[in-house]
């Protein structure tokens, strides 16, 4: 699988931080990492008080979380959390119970606000990254320089090539997008980068991303369920992960998790958000995304100009990326939950492909050794509004006239004001934005549409059934004539051509020239490294699927393109 | 609050009453197209036959409006709106906010449409909508409910509902319209309610039919049920809350317009059914009865929906295609009845 496009030229980029990495906003926070914790839940106990204005509700508030957190450690414990967990609850309790029997209403206060420090500065201390120079460096050379090597032995003939530099990870990972637009903002403002989100492998993937990129590294919340596994602990650690636990839904916790993010942003540290949450169960391009994390940008943005910094230095740039592949390791977990759960969020055992650190290893070596490409799409950078904005930094409407972003924030044009309804919509809308970006930078690869079209064509054929029993057909009534797929084929082609052209998708290189190629192309690749393939040519040539739960996963890529017509 | 200017685009008669209301709280500042009608109304002081507030000052000048005024409210036939607004874009800028007064829709279709179009409920904006798309103001919002202009120069008491999804904007536009006799309501499901006062007049026109054909008012109590009924599935089908149907601007309005013969789509209806023809209606009119476009708009989409809306059907027909009003009625109540409410 050679570049075949001038789009997929490699290149070698420079640290966009001249200073290297000292000069960095996430080494300046992890220096001061205690002063940042104390300020975080300074800024958390404020926005709490606020939520929880009286001291009965205050004292509410913190028994609903002692009463949740101890459900959660009787129900879903990880290895992560810490053992005295249980403990500081029990202290906790004693201390309510204290308050509840004092008279003296100083005292009471003085009692409820030590026990919400406590709350909240133990939230924060865990939530809190460990970005470290010297395991980052490390982290770095380990994953470029070894999956180098894995990589060109895989290649190139001979013992001794595994020591030939002829390939490196940037011949598997494609990047393409407004890379140099993005590294100029790198420069000016503070970049929030919000990529799609499929499989665990994202988060080492786009850190690697964000490091040939030559940016100063970013923070991002990471699930804390990963920290579980050794191997991705200490990737995520070295890269400036801080920890979101979404076990814990209460209310002190949310509040802590968003003003670290915020501070954080407003400190000038680029962030990277899931905005889905979680990986997408479905295989679906997120359409609904969470707001809490989000609306931090959103708040930070306002901060900053409360503050007076009106210049693309302290501006926040939302770019959405998107991850593009043939294959995602857990689809077959992931969208057993999908039919199990139908969205219906709830606590599930973690239980999958990525359990043990050996597994992983398995994985990665299988990855680097067959020819499966991963690209990454970068989207331009929009203003917290979701205006574009060009290399300056500055925003435009779409008859390309000058917007001041600041002015989103006024009524006047001049008074900067604090209007938390205000900017819940603007998440609201920002998300939007970013939902219609996704679906424009998403990179269509022939694996996707060979399935999309083979799995709507199983659909068309038997439309009385529902999703379910569609799925619970037996083998011998999922094949399709090769001459009826690829006139199919070639109908959706033509529309994602039509869509490209239109500027509404993004299509690999390899989704051009003779149709016949493609589809080979695609079943060749699609989820390949699946005990059973989702899409298989047979003896007879006919096109068949040995597992439809994992046809549909890998079909829903394409979901919401409204293509479904064209496949008939 | 007297130094305050707010803006209001159109100077037709519900433009001048709600200019009006505003004047009880604000200096206005009233956009008329036509530099000689702004001449005219500063000379007579009257516009659209209502007598003018000293509050009000009026302008040909749009940049001068957005340059004034913070609030802007727009309140010209559909029609025109979008033209307007894309006049007006230029000069707007993100602090501006804007709640409109125009109950009708804009149909919006692909310059270049092949065989497989299919029209959508993407391709009917509201005027909210068309503010959104062409300007960089978002904070957006609009006034609806049983508002005739006649009688709001009146000062009987009345009342209205600001819809936005922004607290801020309802706020604001209940600070600048509200008045001892004029109550505010607010709602934050601005498609819904815009769709309520869009779709009212549709049943506005049939209730005047039924008036022409001295049919009596169990057949408007029956029309204006089922007619609810049929708004409330169109609303739903084009992005509404049912609960805003059944508000000051849906229920509300359509009580109001269906039974006043100074409603204009009711006034429309009332004319055909004492025999004139569209046209000649329509020549009789000053003012535009937002119902018509409206009908042609959603009985297109109901043709590529594959759906049947009843009595827009059968205005269609009774408009469009020359079928006589009587006809029309009949055809309505041979339809075999069915549940009587089956959506709450």
């Amino acid at each position: 699988m050679e570049s075949i496009s001038r789009d997929y030229v490699k290149k070698k980029y420079d640290p966009v931080v001249p200073g290297g990495i000292n000069e960095w906003p996430v080494v300046a926070l992890s220096r001061s990492r205690q002063e940042f914790i104390e300020e975080v839940a300074e800024e958390s106990i404020a926005r709490i008080k606020a939520l929880a204005s009286t001291r009965e509700a205050l004292i509410e508030e913190i028994e609903t979380t002692v009463f949740r957190e101890k459900l959660r450690i009787k129900r879903n414990p990880w290895a992560v959390d810490p053992e005295d967990d249980s403990a500081f609850l029990g202290i906790v309790q004693e201390k309510l119970l204290e308050i509840s029997q004092s008279d003296d209403d100083e005292e009471k206060n003085e009692k409820l606000d030590d026990i919400l420090k406590e709350i909240v500065l133990r939230y924060a201390d865990e939530i809190a990254g460990n970005f470290k120079k010297s395991r980052y460096r490390m982290t770095r050379s380990i994953v470029t320089f070894g999956f180098a090597r894995l990589l060109n032995a895989s290649r190139a003939r001979g013992f001794w090539s595994i020591f030939s530099t002829q390939f490196t990870l940037q011949d598997k990972i494609n990047i393409t997008g407004e890379i140099d637009q993005l590294r100029e903002l790198a420069r000016k403002g503070t970049i929030v980068m919000v990529p799609t989100h499929f499989s665990n492998l994202d988060s080492i993937l786009i850190g690697w991303v964000i490091n040939v990129l030559g940016l100063p590294a970013f923070i991002y919340g990471a699930g804390l369920n990963l920290f579980n596994i050794k191997i991705i602990s200490y990737f995520l650690n070295s890269l400036g992960a801080y920890k979101v636990d979404r076990r814990k839904k209460n209310m002190l916790y949310l509040e802590t998790l968003k003003a670290y993010s915020s501070l954080a942003i407003q400190r000038g540290c680029h962030s990277l958000f899931f905005p889905g949450g979680t990986r997408s169960r479905s295989g679906k391009i997120e359409k609904r995304l969470k707001l809490g994390l989000l609306s931090t940008a959103i708040e930070a943005q306002r901060v900053n100009y409360q503050k007076g910094k009106r210049d693309a230095l302290e501006k926040i740039f939302v770019v959405p990326v998107t991850l593009n592949y043939n294959f995602v390791l857990e689809a077959p977990s992931l969208i057993r939950q999908y039919l199990k759960l139908q969205g219906q969020e709830r606590y599930y055992v973690e239980n999958d492909e990525y359990s043990t650190s050996y597994k992983i290893f398995a994985f990665l070596v299988k990855f680097f050794t067959k020819g499966s490409d991963i690209s990454v799409s970068i989207g331009k950078a929009m203003d917290v509004l979701g205006n574009y904005v060009d290399t300056q930094g500055q925003s435009y409407d779409k008859n390309g006239r000058v917007i001041d972003t600041q002015e989103y924030f006024t009524k006047d044009g001049r008074i900067i004001s604090q209007n938390e309804q205000r900017e819940d919509e603007y998440t609201r809308m920002l998300s939007e934005r970013i939902v219609n970006e996704f679906h424009r930078i998403n990179k269509v690869f022939p694996s996707h549409l060979v399935a999309f079209t083979a799995f709507v064509l199983l659909k068309k054929k038997y439309k009385k059934l529902d999703l379910y029993n569609l799925l619970r057909l037996p083998e011998e009534d999922l094949i399709i004539p090769y001459k009826e797929f690829k006139a199919a084929f070639e109908k959706v082609l033509m529309r994602v051509h039509t869509l490209y052209n239109e500027g509404k998708v993004n299509i690999s290189p390899h989704l051009t020239g003779d149709p016949h190629q493609i589809i080979n192309q695609g079943l060749k690749n699609v989820g390949m490294y699946h005990s059973k393939r989702p899409l298989i040519k047979n003896r007879a040539g006919d096109i068949t699927t040995k597992h439809l739960n994992l046809l549909f996963y890998y079909h829903n890529r394409l979901d919401g393109y409204n293509l479904e017509k064209y496949v008939e | 609050m007297s130094n305050r200017i707010v803006g209001v685009l159109g100077a037709g008669s519900f433009g001048t009453a709600v200019a009006n209301i505003l004047a009880k709280n604000a200096n206005v500042l009233v956009y008329a197209r036509n530099p000689e009608t702004v001449r005219q109304i500063q000379q007579s002081g009257t516009s659209a036959g209502q007598k003018v507030s000293d509050k009000i000052t009026f302008t040909s000048n749009l940049e001068e409006v957005a340059q004034r005024c913070n609030v802007i409210f727009p309140v010209v036939p559909s029609s025109n709106f979008k033209d307007l607004i894309v006049q007006l874009a230029p000069h707007l800028r993100p602090y501006h906010m804007m709640i409109h007064g125009t109950k009708g829709l804009h149909l919006q279709l692909p310059e270049k449409r092949g065989s497989d179009f299919v029209l959508t409920k993407d391709h009917i904006l509201t005027m909210s909508e068309i503010i959104r798309q062409e300007t960089v103001v978002v904070r957006v919002g609009c006034m609806a409910g049983p508002n005739l202009a006649s009688e709001l120069s009146t000062g009987h008491p009345a009342a209205t509902v600001i819809a936005s999804p922004f607290n801020e904007v309802i706020t604001e536009g209940t600070s600048l319209l509200r008045s001892e006799n004029f109550q505010v309501y607010g709602n934050p499901d601005l498609r819904g309610v815009e769709l309520c006062g869009v779709l009212k007049n549709i049943i506005a026109i049939a209730s005047g039919i039924l008036s022409g054909l001295n049919l009596g008012e169990n057949s408007r109590g029956l029309l204006v049920s089922r007619g609810l009924v049929e708004m409330i599935y169109l609303g739903k089908a084009l992005g509404g809350e049912i609960s805003s149907f059944i508000g000051l601007a849906g229920i509300g309005d359509l009580v109001a317009t269906t039974t006043s013969t100074s409603s204009r789509n009711f006034t429309l209806g009332y004319k055909i059914a004492k025999g004139q023809t569209l046209d000649e209606a329509l020549n009789d009119m000053t003012e535009v009865a937002e119902g018509l476009n409206t009908i042609k708009i959603i009985k297109q989409l109901a043709d590529s929906q594959g759906i049947t809306p009843l009595i827009t059907e059968t205005l269609n027909k009774i408009l469009f295609h020359g079928m006589k009003p009587e006809t029309g009625v009949n055809l309505l109540m041979r339809h075999p009845g069915n549940i009587d409410i089956d959506f709450l």
